[in-house]
């Protein structure tokens, strides 16, 4: 008996060490990626210097190397994505939770959630082989007839109709966050406490009223950490961008013009990089990936965090 | 503290795992680099381990990698697309030696006109990736092609986006042809294009060249053949034009002169010879001059010599190019004079 109880005290004390060695290994890891980022791309970074960060040059014979095209790339990319996919997200988080017939619900909730589970390499393929095509016959020679003459927003839509671009890779990530957002919302929306939007619409709000003036309000913290989470998807997702963006690294006003990201040009580059302040220039941009992406998933813990006590109260 | 001292041990209890894991694994002959003769090396490997029970394992990480790891000593050889200078070898203490060809073709998509129609010279085709020539009736182009009917339609530039030694290959023969190539671009596994689309792989080119009306890439031969796509014809430095085939590759590789190349450090384009195809090259391993264990080492050169008299089929049937038994021949007296053990004695031949 006495010696049932001494083991299970020493399984007690070893199960304690196996999961704080646990805890503590992903701290590690992450202080060990920052590190290794840190120490290997400082050689590009004393070269370049702050220019590093506004150079557009990436010239691997000549050993010359800016980030400008790649941050540029990612930041467009990732807009375009939030532009079209967080309004997608949150109409379709609002018809699932308020308007959808409930014998319906499963199937949209499991087929929203199953964009989730497709490989990025898939999306990849689908935007080479489907997507490009069809927006280089019937997208974009429309939007350059249409938009294009116009002044200002016409320079977004010039050149010629590859189907391969910015705008391209936007649209891929637009779908690739859709399932993240949309079930961040769907939660949060799930949550608003019944008495609340029957009151409203008690009231005579409609259901526009509803969504406008009770939900969003009501949620906006949540909401706003799924966009975040969407976001950070956004900006480091690779593949599939690879495939579709074109892969110059030029800053081009135009969506319609190939272009680069960081997380692309690392994918690309890493292997054949042969040369010390090429490789350490890829992991410069590593880093500067690293601390974008950091960032976003902080403001995204800070405003969730914020959320939950609304929510439950 | 008792805590943090708990996780520590737990973490090295893991470490601990991990490098048995590692020791477990290396009876087997390990290489890594250069992506491209990734499919030929281990179809030896599986014919090898067949033949001899010994085991390859290579691991088509890139020629960076491939690098950085034999300069580590983490794997018994290294492989290269780009031959690496003679002073970075001695810098490393390392020795490097052709093992198998490959080249690149251009192809294009320009209506009614099918593989080995188009005729093209290298500075031509340098004008087209500098964005001088920017539709398909130039005269610089009609003016090679009397018999075709080429269209007015603007040229869309293909390139490949990842860091490959195709492109290696392809912009060290633009360098080769032009001077203005050269001076603006110059050649690497990767370079600052001025014009045109990125495709990722040959995969990627080729369906964006397929795709694009007017479009003009380059692929690996090997891809060209085995998706027929519609290759150009290239004038090489003896003016003769050629397609792009395992005989006018051969006639390339043949041609050269590796015995007067210091290091092997020889890229096969613009090589001259009638028949020969102007954009070619082989793709290189990287070995250790000073070993420790003679018996590993000659275990692994082993499989060379073997891949080197045996394996030229099986390069064939994948459409790579083997090397001509005179440059093994060489290759083996290079290992002979340069591998030694550390108190100097060679280690090749094996007994």
């Amino acid at each position: 008996m006495l010696w049932g109880v001494q083991r299970s005290a020493v399984w007690e004390q070893g199960f304690r060490g196996a999961t704080q060695a646990s805890a503590v290994l992903v701290v590690a890891a992450l202080v060990g990626v920052f590190a290794l980022l840190m120490a290997d791309g400082l050689p590009a970074l004393q070269r370049f210097g702050w220019g590093f960060l506004l150079a557009t040059e990436w010239n691997p014979v000549t050993e010359t190397f800016g980030a400008l095209p790649a941050i540029y790339g990612t930041l467009v990319t990732s807009a375009i994505a939030m532009l079209l996919g967080v309004p997608a997200a949150f109409g379709i988080a609002f018809f699932i939770n308020e308007l959808c017939p409930h014998g319906l619900r499963p199937t949209l909730t499991v087929g929203i959630e199953l964009l989730a589970a497709i490989p990025s390499i898939i999306y990849g393929m689908w935007g080479l082989f489907v997507l490009s095509p069809f927006l280089a016959a019937h997208v974009q020679p429309t939007l350059t007839g249409l938009l294009g003459p116009l002044p200002g927003v016409g320079a977004l839509f010039q050149g010629a109709p590859f189907g391969i671009g910015m705008l391209t890779a936007g649209l891929i990530l637009a779908v690739m966050i859709l399932p993240y957002v949309a079930a961040v919302a769907r939660h949060v929306i799930g949550d608003v406490p019944p008495l609340l939007r029957e009151a409203a619409f008690a009231v005579g709000a409609t259901r526009w009223e509803v969504f406008r003036h009770v939900l969003v309000p009501y949620t906006s913290r949540g909401l706003l950490g799924g966009v975040m989470l969407g976001l950070g998807r956004a900006l480091g997702e690779t593949m599939a961008v690879t495939f579709v963006i074109g892969n110059a690294h030029q800053v081009s006003a135009s969506l319609l013009a190939p272009g680069t990201t960081i997380s692309a040009t690392l994918a690309n580059e890493f292997t054949e990089a042969v040369g010390d302040i090429y490789l350490s220039s890829l992991l410069a941009l590593g880093l500067i990936l690293f601390v974008i992406t950091f960032a976003v998933l902080a403001v995204a813990r800070l405003l969730l965090g914020r959320a939950s006590p609304d929510a439950a109260s | 503290m008792k805590g943090c001292f708990r996780a520590l041990a737990g973490a090295a209890a893991m470490a601990f795992y991990g490098t048995a894991a590692l020791a477990a694994s290396s009876g087997e002959i390990t290489g890594a680099g250069a992506t491209f003769p990734y499919p030929v090396y281990a179809k030896w490997a599986e014919q090898y381990k067949a033949q001899t029970g010994i085991a390859l394992n290579y691991q088509s990480i890139g020629s960076g990698g491939g690098i950085k790891q034999i300069e580590a000593r983490t794997v018994d050889f290294g492989a290269s697309d780009m031959p690496l200078q003679p002073a970075d070898l001695d810098k490393n203490g390392l020795i490097q030696w052709p093992m198998v060809m490959g080249g690149a073709v251009p192809v294009v998509n320009i209506p009614g006109i099918g593989p080995g129609q188009l005729r093209l010279s290298g500075p031509v085709l340098a004008a087209i990736y500098l964005g001088k020539i920017t539709r398909w009736n130039d005269p610089a182009v009609a003016g090679l092609n009397p018999e075709l009917k080429l269209p007015s339609q603007a040229i869309a530039v293909i390139h490949r986006a990842d860091g490959s030694g195709t492109t290696f290959l392809f912009t060290n023969y633009l360098s080769q042809v032009s001077p203005e190539w050269k001076a603006k671009v110059g050649s690497s596994t990767s370079v600052q294009w001025p014009v045109g689309l990125g495709g990722k792989g040959n995969e990627g080119v080729a369906n964006f060249s397929r795709r694009t009306p007017g479009a003009i890439g380059y692929v690996e031969f090997a891809y060209a053949l085995q998706n027929k796509l519609a290759y150009a014809q290239l004038q090489n430095r003896d003016g003769d034009f050629v397609n792009p085939d395992a005989a006018s590759f051969g006639a390339a590789a043949a041609n050269a002169d590796w015995h007067n190349a210091k290091d092997f450090h020889l890229v096969l384009t613009n090589q001259p010879g009638k028949g020969s195809w102007p954009i070619s090259g082989a793709s290189f391993i990287l070995f250790h001059r000073v070993q420790d264990s003679p018996n590993r080492t000659q275990q692994v050169l082993k499989f060379f010599d073997w891949a080197y008299h045996n394996g030229g089929q099986t390069a064939q049937q994948l459409d790579y190019v083997p090397m001509p038994q005179q440059v093994a021949a060489l290759v083996e007296q290079a290992w002979k004079r340069d591998v030694k053990t550390a108190d100097g004695k060679p280690v090749w031949p094996a007994q």
